[in-house]
């Protein structure tokens, strides 16, 4: 039997990358997966593959979070796991750097959490408990020297995880956190991290001595997702490779 | 197919409680498992309940930890998986305890996951990897008002943790805490939460509103045990119902 037989799992974020390594490690385990992206084309085809449901989802809109959770719920009677996985990079400094930018990373990695959480909650309490997992980052447990706006909407996910937890908890809703190090995706094309002169030096300092496959990251998302986390909650996951220890 | 499957491993304290747990369940998923103790009935009974090995062992004795090693390796090939497990407790202050009883402690918490990692990593080194499980606890990431003594010794499990990650990684063997937060096992009755009668109290603080039980912190500890956590190293993994959030 599957770890996540009967259970439904809502992943933003889906369409490739970790979300999607997600949405198939879930499908496989037996969970009813509705993926979001605003990739069309890519959602499609990836919940094709995994025998999934795809729904066109701006985290940023409100709206689109009320359609989405009503749509789950009208397909599969409830939801029992999100994965706010949904995130952006872009480069970004402190000093000098773009406003709108900063505010544009904001809004997708730190408010789509939030209004995730805020959607679900209440659907996962009439249903009498469930488990989010919020991506976060090893940018979200140090400063680092990444984008700055990347680095403040990972820590601010981090303490909303918490936030969450505490509150929800009562519900039977357990909210953890995952921050994954480098991992092979197409986000990790986006930082400066992959340039022929940085990535030997940086594969050096992980105690692994490699990046992650997607596939990795999903294994902990499902041991967060299932029953077998049922007492953690509230807490920081890490897959880094040692990277921070 | 079981989780563990073809792997062997060696768990110190494993004669009850969490220990016990983790032997029972990684027993179910195929492993080899070796448990030892200084409680030798209740360890005999375990690991005849489970299908396992019991060895008689002191953890704070670098001979009693060679000859378990060897043992392990004599009837399995090798050693996978290591679960520095073997605790005790003491809920004296700074002040009220005494230095031999403070140094008794660290003995067994402290210098006996020590004595494991160093005795088992060059086994793991010649196997081309392996999984070290540390068993740290809450006040190994808040110190709290518990016992001094036991506080101390769980933040050194933690940063020796981080160390010996970094240390080992090249390895491909991996080092991961866990921090159980209140389990329901004899220790925590030798805790004052329980003895003063605080227990209700306690637990009307916790969000999800009651104790873990050892079979919690079992899957937590399978997770980190199993490849599935194959890309996480040097970090620390709680299970307390989200007692820190």
């Amino acid at each position: 039997m599957g770890r996540l037989e009967g259970k439904t799992a809502l992943i933003s974020g889906g369409a490739r990358g970790q979300g999607a390594a997600e949405a198939a490690l879930f499908a496989e385990e037996g969970a009813n997966v509705v993926l979001t992206d605003v990739l069309d084309a890519e959602g499609e085809r990836t919940a094709d593959i995994i025998g999934g449901t795809f729904l066109h989802h701006d985290v940023t809109s409100e709206d689109e979070w009320a359609a989405v959770v009503v749509r789950t719920v009208e397909l599969h009677g409830g939801v029992d796991v999100l994965i706010n996985n949904a995130g952006i990079y872009a480069d970004s400094s402190l000093v000098g750097g773009d406003v709108d930018e900063y505010r544009r990373v904001i809004e997708v990695n730190q408010v789509g959490v939030y209004l995730g959480m805020r959607a679900v909650a209440p659907v996962m309490i009439e249903r009498g408990g469930g488990s989010i997992i919020n991506i976060s980052s090893i940018g979200g447990m140090r400063g680092g020297g990444g984008s700055f706006a990347y680095t403040a909407s990972k820590w601010a996910v981090r303490g909303m995880t918490k936030s969450a937890a505490v509150r929800l908890g009562p519900h039977g809703i357990r909210v953890n956190s995952i921050h994954p190090g480098l991992i092979n995706t197409p986000m990790l094309a986006d930082t400066r991290m992959t340039d022929p002169a940085n990535i030997e030096q940086l594969l050096g300092q992980i105690p692994l001595r490699r990046m992650a496959e997607p596939s990795e990251v999903a294994r902990l998302a499902l041991f967060l997702a299932s029953d077998e986390s049922s007492y953690s909650t509230g807490s920081e996951f890490l897959i880094d490779g040692g990277l921070l220890a | 197919m079981g989780r563990l499957e073809g792997k062997t491993a060696l768990i110190s304290g494993g004669a009850r409680g969490q220990g016990a747990a983790e032997a029972a369940l990684f027993a179910e998923e195929g492993a080899n498992v070796v448990l030892t103790d200084v409680l030798d009935e209740e360890g005999e009974r375990t690991a005849d309940i489970i299908g396992g090995t019991f060895l008689h062992h002191d953890v704070t004795s670098e001979d009693e930890w060679a000859a378990v090693v060897a043992r392990a390796v004599e009837l399995h090939g090798g050693l996978d998986v290591l679960v520095n497990n073997a605790a005790i407790y003491s809920p004296r202050t700074l002040l009220e305890a005494e230095p031999d009883e403070f140094r008794r402690v660290i003995e067994v918490n402290q210098v006996g996951v020590y004595l494991g990692m160093r005795e088992v990593a060059p086994v793991m080194i010649e196997r081309g990897g392996g999984s070290i499980v540390n068993i740290s606890s809450g006040a190994g990431m808040r110190a709290g008002s518990g016992g001094f003594a036991y506080a101390a010794s769980k933040w050194a499990v933690r940063g020796m943790t981080k160390s010996a990650a970094v240390r080992l990684g090249r390895h491909g063997i991996r080092v991961n805490s866990i921090h159980p937060g209140l389990i329901d096992t004899v220790m925590l009755g030798e805790t004052r939460i329980v003895q003063g009668g605080n227990l209700d109290r306690a637990v009307e603080r916790i969000p999800l509103g009651r104790v873990g039980r050892p079979e919690e912190v079992a899957r937590l500890a399978l997770f980190l045990a199993s490849d599935e956590s194959a890309y996480s190293t040097g970090s620390e993994f709680i299970v307390d119902g989200g007692s820190l959030a």
